[in-house]
């Protein structure tokens, strides 16, 4: 029986199997931040170990990092006592780092792409669960907690129980106005933030071949919000050439060596998944989540179901609590609704591409008066590439906040928050309550929807605004 | 880690499902460079109105006297949401050893089996029988037979835990006790395909 992608990529990886417990897998690049790497760190110093391979580590700072002025020190002290933290750690241990302050630092899981860092057939981890993005190139990515790091540290492996595999197929032709964001918004909106536990999910199909890399990054990105481990797409044409002459890229014969181990990470044609889904691309509209869970999402045009509809009990109660926490009404649709607050970034899109679509809504028009719109690019180098082409001009003319790099407000941890009460059009991962900010209302959409809703200060349908 | 046999104890119910790791510890929280201290922000914004810790919110579980014991049980899909392992820190620290629910996201799973936090998997109808239970009701959670039981009713429900997990747990060891003594087997396999 033929092999899948996941499967030919963990074997590779399998350093043993213990009798009645988990594999040892192998990492090949370990990233690292701010947040959930001191205790790590702690751990292994207490315990008088070395970390075993410290050239495979690559440390960022993203999380904690303010947006603004980061030029001066961070006004918070826990903050700047745990960004200081990292420094010294880094130093101390002998682990790269792309700091505040360097070219190439920025959201963990935009820089080790744009950097050429990730690659296909690798074993990634961070603890950070939106590790799952780096799977976009066709290598096992997901995130871990905090001793799973240490273990990294100490062994430059992990114990983990084999998931199981389930293959998304997305055939057929995109309708105008939907983006890679929809894609994935509409999958867990029919899967449920839970319906892909215990699985490491494919994306495959004619659909999913049609997309960049950086829109394949989107996708793979937010396979954690339906509970899966991680999720991925074979690598081809797109990746390679995506890949070829970034910075950390194998050159000359090593990069024809790996071209060839490369186009060899296919699922073979017999393999067979645990489950399988099927899905027509002709069905996804823009999409829109009203909920406090990235799976309560709607088409944007649609109405919020109301609870009757729903026989399951627990789900019907889950979506009362969750209406009552937005402040919406079921049966209504969310089109026209004002909104206080646009967030364009996070590791989900604050890329170049993501970045370009904004600027093409919003080119020579102005936002609402009545928005606050931030944009906040996922990188230094995404930063530098907006001021190269020339969109911060774009989006300065059209009143948004340009602002610096960094994870920013997608988890209310940094300065960057939204006032509760308010609603936020967030292309970031996350609705859960309080997750942009305590009372803050998030409501999940693509760059496109976030474009145009910041332009009419209302949940607007982009289709309206696109010629 | 503290070694887990047997856990008899009251239990705190929270009866909610897709209980994410932003609402079990807000990342404002996790600013900290050490793994003690973060019980006090366990479930902070449930727990506290405008956010100001000398306010509680008197209806939530966690404020009400009645409510004790060392077992959190909790409706399907806790722990989904972030990679977090300040949550089950949170847990732990505000002193419980076990939860209970129909569902556990994976990455919280693995997190709490690494810190000595036991996730004990019912079916739904299990835990609806917990639910229905008053407040003065005791659990026996035995984690040698991988047993969980209603002490007042005797209703009994086994749960999975794997061998390896199981043991480390029953005597306080850790992944990195174990990965540090295969150094050699690592070694072998990167000189074999790296």
């Amino acid at each position: 029986m033929g092999r899948t992608l996941f499967e030919k990529i963990w074997n590779n990886h399998l350093v043993k199997t213990i009798p009645g417990g988990p594999d040892v897998i192998y990492i090949d690049k370990h990233f690292i931040h701010e947040v959930t790497s001191p205790q790590a760190f702690a751990g292994i110093e207490k315990r008088g170990f070395k970390i075993f391979r410290p050239k495979q580590v690559v440390a960022t700072a993203d999380h904690n990092v303010p947006t603004i002025n980061q030029h001066l020190p961070i006004r918070d002290m826990l903050s700047r006592l745990q960004v200081d933290q990292l420094i010294a750690n880094c130093n101390t241990h002998g682990i790269e780092l792309y700091g505040l302050g360097h070219p190439f630092q920025g959201i963990v899981h935009v820089i080790g792409p744009e950097l050429g860092i990730t690659q296909p057939g690798m074993t990634i981890v961070c603890g950070d669960s939106h590790t799952s993005t780096h799977g976009a190139f066709g290598s096992i990515a997901f995130g871990i907690g905090t001793s799973e790091v240490e273990m990294v540290f100490a062994s430059q492996c992990v114990l983990q129980s084999r998931p199981k595999v389930m293959r998304i197929n997305i055939n057929g032709e995109l309708n105008k106005g939907v983006v890679s964001k929809d894609i994935i918004l509409y999958i867990i909106s029919k899967i449920t933030a839970s319906g892909a536990t215990g699985y490491f999910v494919e994306y495959a199909g004619s659909a999913i071949r049609a997309q960049s890399m950086e829109a394949r990054m989107t996708i793979c990105n937010m396979s954690i919000e339906m509970g899966a481990r991680g999720g991925m797409i074979a690598p081809d044409e797109t990746t390679f050439n995506y890949i070829k002459g970034r910075t950390f890229a194998p050159q000359g014969e090593e990069w024809d060596k790996k071209l060839n181990e490369w186009k060899q990470l296919q699922t073979d044609d017999d393999a067979v998944f645990d489950k399988e889904i099927n899905i027509d691309a002709a069905d996804i509209e823009p999409m829109i989540t009203y909920g406090t869970n990235p799976g309560l999402g709607i088409a944007i045009n649609g109405l919020i179901p109301t609870a009757e509809s729903i026989p399951d009990e627990g789900e019907r109660k889950n979506i009362i609590k969750a209406l009552e926490y937005m402040g919406l009404q079921q049966g209504k649709t969310l089109l026209g609704m004002p909104v206080q607050n646009i967030f364009i970034g996070s590791c989900t899109n604050s890329r170049i591409e993501d970045l370009r679509l904004v600027a093409g809504v919003v080119k020579g028009k102005k936002k609402s008066e009545h928005v606050k719109v931030m944009i906040v690019p996922g990188s230094q180098q995404v930063a530098a590439q907006i001021k190269a082409e020339g969109l911060d001009k774009v989006f300065e003319e059209a009143g948004f906040e340009v602002r610096q790099a960094g994870c920013s407000a997608c988890l209310g941890m940094n300065e960057d928050k939204i006032p509760a009460g308010e609603y936020c059009i967030s292309t970031s991962n996350r609705n859960f309550e309080g997750r942009q900010g305590a009372g803050a209302r998030t409501l999940l959409a693509s760059p496109l929807t976030a474009a145009a809703s910041a332009i009419t200060g209302v949940v607007t349908d982009v289709r309206t605004l696109l010629n | 880690m503290e070694p887990i046999k047997t856990i008899h104890s009251r239990f705190v119910p929270l009866p909610l499902e897709n209980v994410d790791t932003d609402q079990i510890i807000p990342a404002r929280f996790l600013k900290a460079t050490t793994r003690e201290g973060f019980g006090k922000n366990l479930f902070r914004d449930w727990r506290y109105l405008d956010n100001d810790d000398t306010n509680p919110k008197k209806d939530f579980v966690l404020n009400r006297p009645e409510y004790e014991g060392k077992i959190l049980v909790a409706g399907k899909n806790f722990g989904c949401g972030s990679s977090r392992e300040h949550a089950a820190w949170a847990i732990l620290d505000h002193g419980f050893t076990v939860v209970v629910s129909s569902f556990f996201a994976d990455i919280f799973k693995g997190n709490s089996l690494n810190n000595g936090v036991l996730p004990v998997q019912v079916s739904d109808e299990f835990l609806q029988k917990i639910f229905n239970q008053d407040n003065q009701s005791t659990l026996t959670v035995d984690l040698e037979n991988q047993k969980i039981i209603i002490d007042n009713t005797g209703e009994e429900e086994t749960f999975d835990i794997n061998n390896y997990k199981k043991n480390c747990l029953l005597n306080g060891y850790d992944d990195i006790d174990y990965l540090v003594s295969i150094k050699e087997d690592i070694e072998k396999f990167e000189n074999q395909t790296l």
